[in-house]
């Protein structure tokens, strides 16, 4: 028997307080497969110790939520009895260390997160972050997180419908790789994880057992320092074609009422599933770990519960009709071993050849777990420094041209093209746009997705910075004519241990909540990754958020796409020129610090509210918000994307830099076909809300005056060359 | 009409291309599981695209050694219609119904666009609504695209016009900066001799729905429709 | 001299494409067939005529870019010229 000495105790990442807790809880010393299960456990990836109790100030319901957090993802209804079923997940350490496999198995574990709740995948994004494109591993790092992303969605047969890329020097050596997924399931129809009926039997289906990703869980919470060559050997790879057949064979046995609950072997593999199924469900579990499928030999108990092979799940049904369920995936060349037997002990029992290797009753497991107030300090930049801007003498053309070709405004078609996004059949609106719109199969209604975050303002004001990527995700939503329901989040930063990273964390969440509760878009769903440093420096707070709302009829929808000439270009939303935080001001002024826009949360609401009603009911089909790079940037997009060029109308105060690349929020460009305009003026009017005619669609360029224009073409080649070079270069 | 679509595992465009066929002939197709030894009675049988098997190994090999594959061949080679998209082209040349192979992508990585093609046979039983020379966009997406094959069996599939589409830009120019993948000639659907098997990389399917944007591909579906009737 | 460096997947490492390829032979019949692994073989032309000195060359080539040392293992050895 191993013995437990305090290194191992420590090696498995459990404090002096929590292993005094465990040896009062059990009376006596944890084996040491007992160790590993509540090392997985009691990780800060599993048991969200830092981050638990400011995650519950979120609010998480409306009328429209059916299922919160706390199962495999969260459950909204859209109406006609469908539910869209979603979660986003990280999976930065593991693309860290090798990032094809890295990347494949996140969009590999958040597929199955969906699926196990009974709903088809039907959109995979994806927000991914990396260093300095200069730093010498953000090309080899980027290609092999694009291509694992590819690689495993494109075989599934989901389509990977948007997302967004950013490069800033703080993802140097922490690259962040975050993976959503959105499913559509009858609301009759969901499955749960909650473990139920004494007796049952506990099944494993899907692939066999290797010692793939062991200490992954531990691994993904730890804090990477320059030995982290030497943690290699334990990435998972990803087999998209096993996880295909077991979508298949799920949903199949799915239709048939067999299943009593199921969950996905995720992180912390066998241990989490059957710890959190059965402590749902207030029952006791016996597992024999010599029923489990295993593709090397040998393996003890400790690497058999641990171990993070993919494409596997955990299922709860009746005895008598395990020859039906097996018979599904026996069609599907899925392992399928009946392992365990629900029991009234409330205890966790494991055995393996024939000896007691773990008995730990689950109440400790669970609410023993620990949880920490950690202190924290919430940090501001100070004012932004306006006092150079006006020393910039280049025409507006001129820094349009610069922005347009820059890492993080320039087109990411390099990047989409290499994911299946039309497979499937529904993609009415592809990547590119403020969201993607996904028709819900054999309806004429659509969902619409996005996800995305603005790191730079949550570290320049953390708050502010909640408040704007909550508000972001709802403007883009509201942006293709949706209502929005509701968000998952995907929390990324540093070490919580430090008062003004756990700072940041409480500041952004502050900003969050804030959002969520005005704009009545709660969090259903999500993922917390903690300890994004490397030698003590840590990435800027990334809270990423996915946004789902619902196009009623798709009849009705819009587009950045500028259609007609002849079109009135309407500005939604008061301008100030703020551009602290701006990419102006980082990519010309050459300054990072300053405070961010303010988000103004009532105003957001009342002037995306009638936006949606424009698209809606007076049938606005052309509808672009303004955020990263201003109006200038946001008015480009819309140009290329239609071909069709704009000549502006602006007055002499508005012809500055500020007016054209601030990035004051709550602002939407519009192009209003002449005949709809005075009826567009009055409902913008009678709503009390600030706009503006800015000028008209006309030709091939963008004319600003007739010294500063640019044409199309030239834009576009601009647009599309700086990805493509950097590259392929 | 029989209409059969079959189902490997790893498909993953058998939905979609089913939906289009019932759409345009009114009758839903039937799924046939790889490991059936049998066909049903068939005017139509449809290799549709995806991942057979993973696509490990080689695109479409391990389908192309399947049990229903045998009784595909043998029910081509007695004149029945079949049409391989994407994965299912991999299998029909895999399987030696057509010929040359699909290999990797000049570019070395998966692209999934929508593409101009230009229509080189429009009298085949899959193609005759379309017009020679037309140029119509329908999406590609795809690792192992890039056709290849002998110059003399080239040379034999163009003297014989079997060349179905070939890739191209929008006013029709066939070149290599026209050619997504690398296809030999920019081929990017051929026929047998007997013109009873098309084999092609891009998705028909996907371009037949006016709510996605594309409809180049409503031709191909009447065309075939119209030749079963 | 011509170096070979065959490159399979580590021990342990799962093999998709080996899984694959063995339940596909197993399926055509081929019931002798056991655990199947996917490799692959690189041929190299290398100036030198030391083969000690050829194979540290080798081995920092498939350390720094032919194999994977997260997932795989590479082995070299040396073609006899004709």
């Amino acid at each position: 028997m191993t013995e437990i000495t305090k290194e191992l105790v420590e090696e498995h990442g459990i404090n002096n307080d929590e292993y005094k807790f465990i040896l009062d809880s059990l009376n006596r010393e944890p084996t040491i497969t007992e160790l590993g299960i509540f090392s997985a456990m009691w990780s800060e990836h599993c048991s969200y110790k830092s981050s638990k109790n400011w995650l519950k100030k979120l609010p998480t319901k409306n009328n429209k939520v059916i299922q919160g957090p706390g199962e495999n993802a969260g459950v909204i209804d859209i109406g006609d009895g469908d539910a869209a079923i979603f979660k986003m997940e990280s999976h930065n350490h593991p693309s860290f260390i090798e990032p094809y496999q890295g990347a494949a198995t996140g969009v590999g574990g958040i597929m199955r997160d969906v699926f196990t709740m009974g709903a088809r995948p039907v959109a995979l994004l994806n927000s991914i972050r990396f260093g300095d494109p200069k730093h010498s591993k953000t090309k080899h790092l980027l290609s092999g997180v694009v291509s694992g992303i590819g690689g495993y969605g494109n075989c599934m047969g989901v389509p990977t419908v948007g997302g967004e890329v950013e490069f800033n020097s703080c993802y140097n050596d922490n690259i962040l790789v975050n993976a959503m997924c959105v499913g559509v399931a009858k609301i009759d129809k969901i499955f749960y994880s909650k473990a139920s009926g004494i007796g049952n039997s506990v099944v494993y289906v899907g692939s066999k057992t290797g010692r793939d990703g062991i200490h992954g869980a531990t691994m993904a919470s730890a804090e990477f320092d320059d030995d982290s060559d030497e943690k290699r050997p334990t990435v998972q790879v990803g087999d998209p074609f096993a996880e295909k057949l077991l979508l298949e064979a799920c949903l199949e046995l799915m239709t048939k009422d067999v299943i009593i609950a199921i969950q996905d072997m995720g992180a912390a593999g066998l241990t989490s599933s059957a710890v959190e199924m059965a402590s749902k469900g207030d029952v006791g579990i016996d597992l024999n770990l010599d029923l489990v499928p295993c593709r090397e030999s040998k393996m003890s108990a400790y690497e058999i519960m641990l171990s993070e092979s993919q494409e596997r799940m955990l299922m709860i049904i009746e005895p008598d009709r395990e020859q039906e369920a097996k018979a599904v995936f026996d069609k599907w060349g899925l392992d399928f071993s009946t392992i365990g037997i629900l029991t009234d002990t409330n205890h966790l029992v494991i055995n393996h050849h024939g000896k007691l290797k773990a008995e730990i009753k689950l109440d400790i497991l669970e609410s023993g777990a620990p949880s920490y107030n950690r202190p924290y300090k919430i940090i501001r930049e100070p004012e932004f420094d306006k006092s150079k801007v006006s020393e910039v003498l280049d025409s507006s053309i001129d820094i349009l041209r610069i922005l347009i070709n820059s890492p993080n405004l320039c087109s990411r078609r390099w990047v989409w093209e290499q994911y299946d996004h039309m497979v499937m059949n529904d993609t009415v609106l592809t990547p590119g746009g403020d969201a993607a719109i996904v028709r819900v199969h054999g309806t004429n209604k659509g969902l619409a997705i996005s996800a995305d975050s603005t790191p730079r303002y949550c570290s320049a004001d953390p708050q502010e910075g909640g408040r704007q990527v909550v508000a972001e995700s709802w403007r883009n939503l509201t942006s293709v004519g949706a209502l929005p329901i509701a968000i998952t989040d995907c929390m990324n930063f540093g070490n919580p241990e430090k008062e003004e990273i756990m700072g940041q964390f409480a500041g952004v969440v502050s900003g969050m909540i804030e959002a969520c509760n005005t704009l009545d878009f709660p969090v259903v769903s999500g993922n917390v990754s903690l300890y994004n440093e490397t030698n003590g420096k840590g990435i800027n707070p990334t809270p990423v958020i996915g946004g789902v709302g619902l196009i009623k009829d798709l009849n009705h929808f819009s587009t950045p796409l500028i259609k007609r000439e002849n079109d009135v270009v309407i500005l939604i939303g008061k301008t100030d020129g703020y551009l602290g935080q701006s990419i102006y001001a980082k990519e010309i002024l050459n300054n990072t610090s300053g405070l961010p826009p303010r988000v103004n949360l009532e105003n957001e609401k009342k002037i995306g509210d009638v936006v949606r009603d424009l698209i809606n009911i007076q049938k606005i089909d052309t509808v672009h918000d303004i955020s990263d790079g201003g109006l200038l940037i946001a008015l480009a997009e819309m140009c290329i994307a239609g071909n069709i060029g704009v000549k502006l109308d602006l007055n002499k105060e508005e012809m500055n830099h500020g007016f054209l690349f601030g990035e004051d929020q709550g602002r939407y460009i519009i192009s209003v076909p002449k005949s709809f305009l005075s009826s567009t003026i009055k409902t913008l009017e009678g709503k009390g809300i600030y706009s503006q005619n800015i000028g008209e669609t006309r030709g091939k360029k963008i004319i600003i005056n007739e010294q500063d224009q640019i044409s199309i073409e030239t834009l576009r080649d601009l647009h599309e060359k700086w990805f493509k070079e950097y590259m392929e270069g | 009409m029989n209409i059969s679509v079959i189902v490997f595992p790893g498909s993953n465009c058998d939905r979609d291309i089913a939906l289009s066929l019932k759409k345009f002939s009114n009758k839903d197709p039937l799924m046939v599981w790889h490991q059936d030894h049998s066909l049903p009675e068939s005017d139509l049988i449809v290799l549709p695209g995806g991942f057979s098997y993973g696509d490990y190994l080689r695109c479409g090999s391990m389908a192309a050694n399947s049990p229903i594959m045998k009784e595909v061949v043998k029910s081509a080679n007695n004149g029945s219609t079949v049409i391989g998209i994407c994965n299912g082209f991999q299998i029909l040349t895999e399987s030696g119904l057509l010929p040359g192979t699909l290999i990797q992508n000049q570019g070395l990585s998966f692209i999934c666009k929508n593409t101009p093609l230009k229509v080189e046979n429009d009298s085949s039983f899959f193609t005759h609504n379309y017009k020679k020379d037309d140029v119509i966009n329908i999406p590609i997406a795809h690792n192992e695209g890039n056709y290849y094959a002998s110059d003399d069996v080239v040379k034999d599939i163009e003297d014989n016009e079997l060349v179905a589409f070939r890739y191209c830009d929008q006013d029709g120019e066939i070149n290599n900066k026209t050619n997504p993948n690398g296809s030999i000639k920019n081929i990017a659907g051929i026929l047998n001799k007997n013109g009873n098997v098309l084999g092609m990389m891009p998705h028909p399917e996907r371009a037949a729905d006016s709510i996605i944007g594309l409809n180049d591909g409503e031709k191909f579906f009447t065309s075939i429709i119209e030749s079963l009737q | 001299m011509k170096a070979l460096v065959k490159i399979m997947p580590k021990n342990g490492v799962l093999d998709p494409q080996g899984k694959a390829i063995e339940n596909s032979l197993n399926q055509l019949g081929f019931s002798q067939v056991g655990n199947v692994r996917q490799g692959k073989i690189i041929e190299i032309e290398i100036n030198s005529n030391n083969e000690q000195e050829a194979k540290k060359i080798i081995e920092e080539a498939s350390n720094k870019l032919l194999a994977n040392l997260v997932i795989e293992d590479y082995e070299i050895s040396f073609l006899k010229e004709d």
